[in-house]
């Protein structure tokens, strides 16, 4: 039942946010839409057992290649004119408010940290092993699929090396 | 209904990449159809992940770390494309992206 629960909620979840990315006409709006529906996807990785892929989804995907589309997307602004810029006392705001709403959250947890009853201090015996898989995971890359993995890393460099040929300015 | 089949994730991987193969066909900013492209790499990704949960197998696992790491270099190179193209044509319309025809 809970998992159902879960289940339908992420799906509706990642479908409405992948509508919203490819319809919305602001090209920012849309790598934002982008980023939520990649962290719901790393959290429906985690209901699937593999938790691995979750934080690979959330380093490189939501840390990585989003933040390379927020890059392009602003060198490559068009769609708005200097006219069109909303007044930024306003947007001032909204940032002071984000601001004191991070400031109000530290603050609560330093209290809570001053606080709480000390608990004793977790020797090496006691802390859990990790869990999930990716030792597993791990295991299986360098040895039955060595050959793959290092060519995905050759990819890699190739595909660095032209970004930075291809975005250079030809001077 | 209740139980969640491999079905149900291969009704969502579905749905994701038609989703996203919508965007590709229908948009015409590069950017956003860059973007689709990933939706549609996401949803292959659900499906590879479900199913290696429903026969407790990883090597679905590790293909979906490569197409990862090919959705970054794909992103990497494609994102370079759409600067050199910007720097010539000052356009993301794919409809003006014609220099290859003859």
């Amino acid at each position: 039942m809970a998992e159902a629960l879960a289940f339908y909620t992420l799906s509706v979840l990642i479908l409405g946010l992948a509508v919203a990315v490819i319809t919305t006409p602001n090209t920012v709006h849309s790598v934002v839409f982008l980023v939520l529906n990649f962290l719901c996807v790393a959290v429906l990785y985690v209901f699937l057992q593999a938790e691995f892929l979750a934080v690979i989804q959330v380093l490189v995907y939501a840390g990585g290649i989003v933040v390379l589309y927020l890059f392009v997307v602003m060198l490559v602004n068009l769609g708005r004119s200097p006219e069109e810029h909303q007044d930024p006392r306003r947007l001032g705001l909204i940032g002071l408010g984000l601001s004191g709403a991070v400031l109000l959250e530290l603050a609560g947890i330093i209290a809570y940290s001053y606080t709480r009853e000390q608990s004793p201090p977790v020797t090496a015996a006691q802390a859990s092993p990790v869990q999930g898989n990716i030792e597993e995971l791990g295991w299986l890359l360098y040895t039955d699929y060595l050959i793959p993995f290092e060519v995905a890393s050759v990819l890699l460099l190739v595909a660095m090396v032209g970004a930075i040929v291809l975005a250079r300015r030809e001077s | 209904m209740m139980e969640i089949t491999p079905a149900h994730y291969t009704i969502l991987s579905a749905a994701l990449f038609s989703v996203g193969l919508i965007g590709v066909l229908v948009r015409r900013n590069i950017i956003i159809i860059f973007m689709a492209i990933e939706l549609m790499l996401n949803a292959v990704n659900i499906n590879l992940v479900a199913y290696a949960n429903e026969v407790e197998n990883l090597v679905g696992q590790v293909f979906v770390v490569f197409v990862i790491a090919v959705a970054a270099a794909e992103a990497a190179v494609g994102l370079g494309i759409i600067l050199a193209l910007f720097r010539n044509k000052e356009t993301v319309n794919i409809d003006e992206m014609n220099v290859m025809r003859s």
